[in-house]
Parts: structure tokens; C-alpha cells; sequence
């Protein structure tokens, strides 16, 4: 489970670069995103841009990570593919999250 | 299991579905296999089957899954209802989303003890024939 990560002053970007976030690797991605946020402090964007697939294992990981980041920091989301978003659109966890369809879009906002 | 899954999407290539269809079909059969894997195969277990099989009809993709693994509690399946989301971050649910995905997209859900074996059927409306008027 490959995660790179990027920090500005403002926000890490974290980018997940495989292309499913399922049962096989939930686990390993949780344990990634704690591992590399650790100690930060900004807001983290999460660029799903590779992510072709999660099922809901994969969608518990990512807010397990938003839950591990809280209170003190945010994480959202950009670059979600037509599967994933559907996943967040039926449980309406697209509601919970903050979700950029355009990942330059979250960096605009996230940069100010 | 990815490798399953790969195979099943796989065999419905002659059926020509679209990629929305497609998609449907890989989630709700990784929910269902998840589920049999976490519930009916109990970690100590040793390896056990699942079967797969799909049939296409005029009203759609039929699958029937078949596990050999613990019955099902009270013999139903879950309805995994939509969960309150009106909650604060730390009282997020990371869990129960499988059952109300797989409800959310497929129809005809049954679940029969068979002997010893679990089989779970569920229909896709995909690749539905167009009816004539």
C-alpha cells in the first residue's frame, strides 16, 4: 500500500498510489496514513486520483483516517473516480467528507 | 479474492456491459465476498470454498454465491439500513456499509441454508432487455 506524501505549509498531500483501497490492503492503509501524518499538523488532502475501486473496507479506512486526524486537523478528499464516488454518493459519506472532484481545485482552496 | 473478482468481470465481457454496470457488479460481489470471508470463515478456520456463478436473463444479472462456512445468524441476511450520519467525527461508523451496498444495488436478495453450505442469490438490473412495447 503505497501512499507519497507532500507538505507545504498549509496542507500534506497524500497520494495513494494504487489503484483499489479494498479488504486485501485496509489495513496497511490505515496504518500508512497514521504513520505519515503523524506529528503534522495541516490539513490533509488525500488524492484518490489511482484509486479505480474501494468497497466499504476500504471506505471504514479512510474515515478511520479522518477519525485519527480529528479534531485538530481535517482531511479531504480529491480526485475521485466514477466507482469511488459512487461508493461515498450511495452511503452518503460524501456528505461527511469534503470532496473536491478537481484535485487543483483543492489545492487553490486549501493553499490560502 | 481480487483475483476472483478479475475473473468473474472477466467471463461478462461477451455481455457488453457499461462501465457503471460493470462497477456495480465488482462491488456488490466484493461486499458479498468480504462478508463471507469475515463472518462465515472464521479466522481459525482452514481455507474454505466459494463458488460463483452468474447467469444472465432478460431481467438481468443473477448471481448465486456459495461458501461452506458458518450459517447465518436468524438464517436472514442483513438489511443493512442507511446509517445516521448526523454524528460527530469520532462517532463515525468505519463499519456496516457492505449489507446496504449490496441493497442499494442489487435486487432478489435470498439466503439459503443448504445443507452445509451457505447460498446467497442476488440479481443486478443489468444488461436488461430493452422490452418492446
Amino acid at each position: 500500500m503505497e501512499l507519497t506524501s507532500t507538505k507545504e505549509a498549509l496542507l500534506q498531500m497524500i497520494s495513494v498510489e494504487e489503484a483499489r483501497i479494498d479488504s486485501a490492503v485496509a489495513l496497511q492503509f490505515k496504518d500508512g496514513m497514521r504513520e505519515t501524518t503523524q506529528g503534522g499538523e495541516q490539513t490533509v488532502l488525500l488524492d484518490l486520483r489511482k484509486v479505480d475501486f474501494i468497497d466499504s473496507s476500504g471506505l471504514g479506512a479512510i474515515v478511520a483516517a479522518m477519525k485519527n486526524l480529528a479534531p485538530a486537523r481535517k482531511l479531504v478528499l480529491a480526485g475521485l473516480t466514477p466507482a469511488v464516488d459512487k461508493v461515498f454518493r450511495l452511503t452518503r459519506m460524501d456528505s461527511v467528507f469534503k470532496v473536491y472532484p478537481d484535485i487543483n481545485d483543492a489545492l487553490a482552496e486549501l493553499r490560502i | 479474492m481480487r483475483v476472483a473478482l478479475a475473473q468473474v468481470l472477466k467471463g461478462l465481457g461477451p455481455l457488453g456491459l457499461n462501465k457503471d454496470d460493470i462497477d456495480n457488479v465488482e462491488l456488490v460481489l466484493a461486499e458479498a465476498l468480504n462478508n463471507i470471508v469475515e463472518h462465515a470463515y472464521a479466522p481459525d478456520d482452514a481455507a474454505g470454498r466459494i463458488t460463483i456463478k452468474c447467469m444472465h436473463q432478460d431481467n438481468g444479472l443473477h448471481l448465486e454465491i456459495e461458501d461452506e462456512g458458518a450459517r447465518m445468524p436468524d438464517g436472514l441476511p442483513p438489511t443493512g439500513s442507511g446509517q445516521d450520519l448526523c454524528l460527530a467525527v469520532e462517532d463515525l461508523p468505519e463499519g456496516g456499509f457492505g449489507w446496504f451496498l449490496i441493497r442499494s444495488l442489487a435486487t432478489d436478495v435470498t439466503y439459503a441454508r443448504v445443507g452445509a453450505a451457505n447460498r446467497l442469490r442476488l440479481r443486478l438490473a443489468v444488461g436488461v432487455s430493452d422490452q418492446t412495447p
